[in-house]
């Protein structure tokens, strides 16, 4: 059986697309808390219209790679690039200006606030009233009622969130993601709230914004998200990247037994996750 | 009862967190429609007006506070900044300074007041409530320390007329009160200042991961407090002819009261200015109708602070916060 390093090489689209340089790239990104290394010298490359997915067992530092991506953590060391240029993520309004989104695991929504409050958060749209600047209500409404029926949905965007099923909120949060035509869409966990319809909706969803031209970055624990949508899938373990694998190269069982064997470092049987 | 149905479930009450609660206003008709009956004094001009004024002070520094509890906050420290914003005002005007500079000077030193508290919450997080109880005894003390406990009587006529005068028989005070309201019932719904306040006292994290500065938006709204308790001192003192640093000791529960009756949620992200409004209305209409019963001061605390309960805890069963461990 191949190594999971030796696995990887020649396969990995964000490093070998050419001339363009990858959308994101980490060098030797490292996070501390305290005495804590959450990340220790990450290297990563995300594509144009890639879809990378990030797999790890609880606490490898999945969740922390994706903040600092987003901007919500500042790595201790390291550099990131977007687009070949070094770019400083000082919070996640930094990552937004360079069109970087991320869905949060707990969707990060006021409950309070209806839909279209939600989606604009931040970013409100705004007229002139006489000498002053206001927000423009109805154009936001209209705007939401928009991006929820594109994406086949149909609830009044002035429901407040906190009246919403798991899975509409989930779709608002991803409605707020699209509302702004992002670079990358970076997603903690999306599915751990929803039903199997829901995920399959979700995953037609992501399946156009890659058409689109979309680079996605997943987090998840379940294989089968990993598998259903990525192009290449990066394993880590222990705040370093364990090794990374193409998910159709080999068959689903034997897939699933590399990564479980890169999570945990233990070597798995042939085929025994089947 | 398809009437009391439709009137209780209309649009016209608002939506979602900014919803006034029908059940407030029908309580506003109720006691109204009660006193009406239990005391002929009751329903005169002379109590009607009487009543307006009583409550215009305690509302204009709820303003302030309906804008921190709605964002999730709280300020026990309106009292004190409305004796110490009066105090300063009467002293400047006893210095030479122009009326003008006093209350300028008066809502500067408010704002400051309220600065103090932003930064002690946003910037240390230390809890709202212990800061603020922190500020009412700091800025209270001073308020004597300076003084040496002495009132100054206010001689300014312009002050003074603001707490007699009247405009077409509506006195300034009341005038003033319906202003500071309207200015904000316009601002609150068209601007960022009023979307933001609900969104952080709703989920501030989620406020801050879409990139509103919590911090700086939460030093704003107490900055706005201590604006509006200096307003609501300068007030005071037109009323009472004098500025003294025992002044509106004990406004805070009649404040938090009306606020809280109003709709306005201890947890944030939920209230109105009008509903504060239509809780000033009941709360001072409950006084009113218990001093015209002659019931003794000393029972009319029992009954705020009974008021005060009732509404936190219908605002913890709507909710449905009550757990039952």
């Amino acid at each position: 059986m191949p190594t999971p390093q030796s696995e990887m090489s020649g396969h990995n689209p964000g490093a070998d697309s050419g001339a363009r340089p990858p959308l994101i790239e980490l060098r030797g990104i490292t996070k501390k808390f305290g005495g804590y290394t959450a990340l220790d010298g990450v290297d990563l490359k995300i594509g144009e219209a890639e879809a990378v997915g990030i797999i790890g067992d609880n606490g490898a530092g999945k969740s922390t790679l994706v903040k600092v991506l987003s901007g919500v953590h500042r790595p201790s060391s390291g550099t990131m690039l977007f687009r070949g240029q070094k770019l400083t993520l000082g919070s996640p309004l930094d990552a937004r200006r360079n069109g970087v989104e991320m869905i949060y695991q707990d969707l990060a929504l006021c409950e309070d606030l209806d839909v279209a409050q939600n989606i604009f958060l931040g970013r409100e749209l705004k007229k002139n009233f006489g000498p002053f600047r206001v927000l423009d209500r109805e154009a936001m409404t209209e705007a939401a009622a928009n991006d929820i029926a594109d994406m086949g949905l149909d609830f009044d965007v002035e429901r407040e969130v906190g009246q919403l099923s798991g899975g509409e909120r989930q779709m608002v949060a991803v409605a707020r993601a699209l509302q702004f035509d992002p670079a990358a869409l970076l997603m903690d966990e999306p599915t751990a709230a929803l039903s199997a319809e829901k995920i399959r909706k979700l995953w037609e969803m992501i399946g156009r914004l890659k058409q689109r031209g979309v680079s996605i970055l997943l987090v998840s624990h379940r294989f089968t998200d990993i598998l259903n949508i990525c192009d290449r899938i990066v394993v880590v373990r222990a705040g370093r990247i364990a090794g990374e694998m193409m998910p159709h190269e080999l068959p689903p069982a034997q897939t699933m037994a590399m990564m479980t064997e890169m999570m945990t470092g233990d070597t798995v049987g042939n085929g025994a996750e089947a | 009862m398809n009437v009391l149905n439709w009137v209780m479930n209309s649009r016209i009450w608002g939506r979602g967190a900014t919803a006034l609660n029908p059940g407030l206003v029908l309580a506003v008709v109720v006691v109204f429609i009660a006193l009406s009956f239990i005391s002929p004094y009751f329903l005169t001009a002379t109590n009607l007006l009487n009543v307006a004024k009583a409550l215009v002070i305690v509302g204009i520094a709820a303003v302030g506070e309906t804008l921190v509890i709605i964002a999730g906050g709280f300020d026990l420290s309106i009292g004190s900044t409305m004796a110490a914003a009066g105090m300063l005002a009467a002293y400047m005007l006893d210095s030479g300074f122009g009326v003008a500079a006093a209350f300028c000077a008066a809502i500067g030193l408010g704002m400051s007041i309220g600065a103090t508290n932003g930064v002690l919450i946003s910037y240390f997080r230390i809890n709202p409530l212990i800061a603020t109880l922190a500020m009412l005894a700091i800025i209270r003390g001073l308020a004597f320390v300076i003084s040496n406990g002495r009132e100054i009587v206010i001689t300014n006529q312009t002050w003074l007329n603001l707490g007699t005068g009247k405009l077409a028989g509506i006195p300034y005070i009341v005038l003033i009160l319906v202003l500071v309201y309207l200015a904000f019932l316009l601002l609150l719904p068209r601007s960022t200042f009023g979307r933001y306040i609900y969104a952080i006292g709703s989920n501030a994290r989620a406020a801050r991961l879409a990139g509103i500065s919590t911090q700086r938006w939460r030093l704003l709204i107490y900055i706005t407090c201590g604006a509006t308790a200096a307003l609501a001192g300068l007030m005071l003192a037109a009323r009472t002819g004098n500025a003294r640093p025992a002044a509106a000791m004990g406004f805070e529960l009649d404040v938090i009261t009306a606020v809280i009756l109003g709709g306005a949620s201890l947890k944030g992200g939920r209230g109105t200015l009008l509903g504060t409004a239509i809780g000033l209305i009941l709360l001072f209409m409950i006084n009113n109708g218990l001093t015209l019963a002659q019931v003794p001061s000393f029972w009319q605390q029992v009954v705020k602070g009974g008021i005060l309960l009732a509404a936190v805890l219908y605002d913890e069963l709507r909710r449905g916060r009550v757990d039952d461990g």
